[in-house]
């Protein structure tokens, strides 16, 4: 017993000073793993721009790498217990699907600090950070709603986890505050990137009518899909928007505004933190306000009014005025959720598995 | 429940798009393997071809062009693959699997300043009046061109390996290498023209993502047709005819797996049509020709199972986790079919598959 106490006071006193030894460095090593190509033009080429983002911040003081096309699962604990042996100081892990195995790895290397996107599952060294792209959402679930001839709005969507879930209430909303008769049709994939999936989901819902696409996959292929429409001389031209990343090259016609991830502020504050030893596990949400959401630039094919409105939310957001879950809201079941004038807090949105009332179909478990 | 807007028509063209890459790298896959050699390399060709076909067709404004490019390129990472197999003996499985990375870091390179561009449109049939037809026009003539090629090479190939001398050699050097060495056909040449055939194929096959169904260069866009392209030459049992089926299969389910999650209905309930509709197609041609009709019959069986089973529970969705399962569970069913009775061995793989052939040994 007295031997046990004397044992943890020594380790308890060996950890504090580990605490108080954590200095200042004048290098460390960043590394990052991608679930996508860095060429996407989506989610990991954002990441990969807040990369080059921290090299141009702090010069020779860092030194990164990546991996790309990493697969979430087993596959990412081995990339990641790679990186963590070679000597990195900070690893970004970038996909929600790498949560699990961040934090087993991170485990093992307790001086090794780990950043992971989109989870919710922290340690000493495992900080977690986000974006607020529901922010995103409302804003051009406004211009969609405004957009449709058709009122159908198709959305394609990855897997259903709640930052998905999330993102296409908060579209819906404020789609159908707008335009009471929209419907969205949403098709689930079960993939982040596969193109010719992104294409044919695209296609599928244009076939049943849907005249303006959403996404939450990481390519520009319904881009694509979209902007083919433009061609045929049939008439039906469909709009859609840019995910992750701008995306304008791919629909100069159909797009109509895009939610890019601003990820290059986060990451060199990060960096930064790690050089001055004052780094340590906190989890960050920021939105429009904080810059990491961005709204692009509104298309000209969007009506002066519209874009004022879209533009006025944005900005009441940013100002903290409005909130996209604003209620009266029910849950698809008719269950009352969230009273009149109450807003959503954040426990809820990070864990919403259920799709607000006036969403048809189920969400898949 | 809402059916109006399930157009079958619409659907079956979709399929008949989702099923072509595969159709063409399978009959590929399938001649290089009839030949004796295992050429896992597929979703490395792929890519370079939808790359090389991509980068072609856009210098060049010409999207023909760009498809001869891609078979090119496809066939010259092919041979570097028979380079290292055929003469310097290297491991099949291995050197396969590293064009694959090869392939797929290449393409990456190459494709740098390609993202964000735009292909030249690629032109569909279009036989006035013909075209226009109602159902059978949209279904049969409306298609692009490749569609067309590819029914055209599975037709071909077909001939050749059944019906021609040059396949039967090209197969009797797939099943016993030293017995056709010791009747004096060139081994090693005839696979050779195997592998470059089936690096053609795959190339071609990766240019109609990049050209046709995407169309964009993005990185990885294969995203794993190769590895399909693999399972479903296992899966056709080596016919050609069966490649065209599981194709269809293949591709099939996803896409309408995507439509039916966009009706919100079953996907059993068309897919359950489908196969009643050609079980039912095969046993009139099978009956009138006083064929067994067995296979067709089991066909009309499954299919009407699974309507029913789509009609009782008209919403519930299948998780896509299990439909991107099937075509391998699917393969592996065949592979234990096939391999569980001697009688079948007919079917199975080819003998000398995969075994290394020297003149001398």
């Amino acid at each position: 017993m007295k031997l046990r106490t004397v044992f943890a006071a020594a380790m308890a006193m060996t950890l504090a000073a580990g605490a108080a030894l954590a200095q200042a460095k004048d290098h460390i090593k960043i590394g990052f793993v991608y679930v996508g190509p860095v060429g996407d033009f989506g989610w990991t080429h954002e990441h990969d721009q807040g990369r080059k983002a921290i090299e141009a911040a702090l010069g020779d003081k860092v030194e990164t790498t990546y991996v790309e096309n990493v697969r979430e699962g087993p596959d990412a604990e081995r990339v990641i217990t790679q990186m963590a042996r070679s000597g990195m100081d900070l690893i970004f892990t970038t996909s929600f699907g790498y949560m699990d195995q961040t934090i087993k790895v991170a485990k093992r290397f307790p001086d090794v600090k780990f950043e992971h996107a989109t989870g919710y599952k922290r340690a000493h060294n495992v900080a977690t950070y986000s974006a607020r792209f529901y922010e995103g959402r409302h804003v051009i679930g406004l211009i969609a709603g405004h957009m449709t001839r058709t009122n159908t709005i198709g959305y394609i969507a990855s897997f259903p986890i709640p930052e998905v879930v999330r993102g296409i209430n908060a579209a819906y909303l404020a789609a159908k505050s707008v335009n009471p008769d929209v419907k969205f049709k949403i098709v689930w994939v079960s993939t982040w990137f596969d193109p010719a999936k992104e294409a044919d989901a695209a296609n599928a819902l244009i076939e049943q009518g849907a005249d303006v696409i959403m996404q939450h996959t990481d390519s520009p292929a319904a881009m694509t899909i979209a902007e083919e429409t433009w061609k045929s001389p049939d008439g039906r031209k469909v709009y859609a928007f840019g995910q992750a990343s701008d995306m304008k090259e791919f629909g100069p016609n159909a797009r109509l505004s895009s939610i890019i991830d601003n990820w290059a502020p986060y990451y060199i504050e990060r960096a930064k933190a790690v050089l001055d030893g004052t780094w340590e596990s906190k989890d960050t949400w920021g939105g429009i306000r904080e810059g990491m959401t961005k709204i692009g630039e509104f298309s000209d094919k969007i009506p002066e009014e519209v874009r004022k409105q879209a533009q006025a939310a944005a900005d009441a957001i940013a100002a903290g005025t409005l909130h996209p879950f604003t209620g009266p809201i029910n849950k698809q079941d008719g269950t009352p959720w969230l009273k009149e004038g109450e807003t959503a807090d954040d426990a809820t949105l990070l864990g919403m598995n259920f799709y607000v009332e006036g969403i048809e179909g189920q969400l898949p478990q | 429940m809402d059916l109006s807007a399930l157009d079958p028509v619409a659907l079956i063209a979709s399929l008949i798009v989702a099923a072509t890459p595969l159709v063409l790298a399978g009959i590929g896959e399938l001649v290089v393997e009839k030949s004796g050699v295992l050429n896992l390399g597929v979703e490395g060709m792929m890519i370079v071809g939808a790359i090389a076909g991509f980068a072609a067709a856009v210098g060049t404004g010409n999207p023909f062009l760009g498809l001869v490019t891609a078979a090119a390129a496809g066939m010259l990472l092919a041979l570097v693959f028979g380079l290292l197999t055929q003469f310097l003996l290297a491991n099949q499985v291995a050197t396969g699997l590293a064009l694959t990375m090869v392939g797929l870091g290449l393409a990456a390179l190459i494709g740098q300043p390609y993202a964000g561009i735009k292909p030249p449109g690629s032109p569909r049939l279009d036989i006035p009046h013909v075209s226009d037809l109602p159902v059978v026009g949209p279904l049969l003539f409306s298609h692009d061109a490749m569609v067309y090629v590819a029914l055209a090479l599975v037709i071909a190939t077909w001939l050749f390996l059944g019906r021609s001398r040059a396949g039967l050699v090209l197969r009797a050097v797939g099943e016993n290498h030293d017995a056709a060495h010791s009747l004096g056909y060139p081994v090693v040449r005839i696979r050779l023209y195997a592998i470059a055939f089936g690096g053609a194929c795959a190339g071609l096959g990766g240019a109609y993502l990049s050209l046709i169904r995407v169309p964009q260069w993005t990185e990885g866009m294969t995203a794993g047709a190769g590895w399909i392209a693999l399972a479903l030459v296992v899966f056709a049992s080596w016919k050609p005819w069966r490649v065209l089926f599981g194709a269809l299969l293949f591709g099939g389910i996803t896409t309408l797996q995507l439509n039916t999650q966009a009706l919100n209905i079953n996907p059993a309930i068309p897919a359950g049509a489908l196969l009643l509709a050609a079980g039912l197609i095969w046993l009139v041609a099978s009956l009138s020709a006083s064929r067994a009709a067995g296979s067709p019959l089991v066909m009309l069986l499954t299919g009407a199972v699974v309507l029913a089973f789509g009609l009782i529970y008209p919403r519930m969705q299948i998780g896509s986790a299990w439909l991107s399962m099937a075509p391998y569970l699917v393969t592996i069913l065949v592979l234990v079919l096939i391999s569980s009775d001697r009688t079948r061995a007919a079917l199975s793989a080819p003998h000398s598959l995969g075994r290394l052939f020297h003149p001398s040994s």
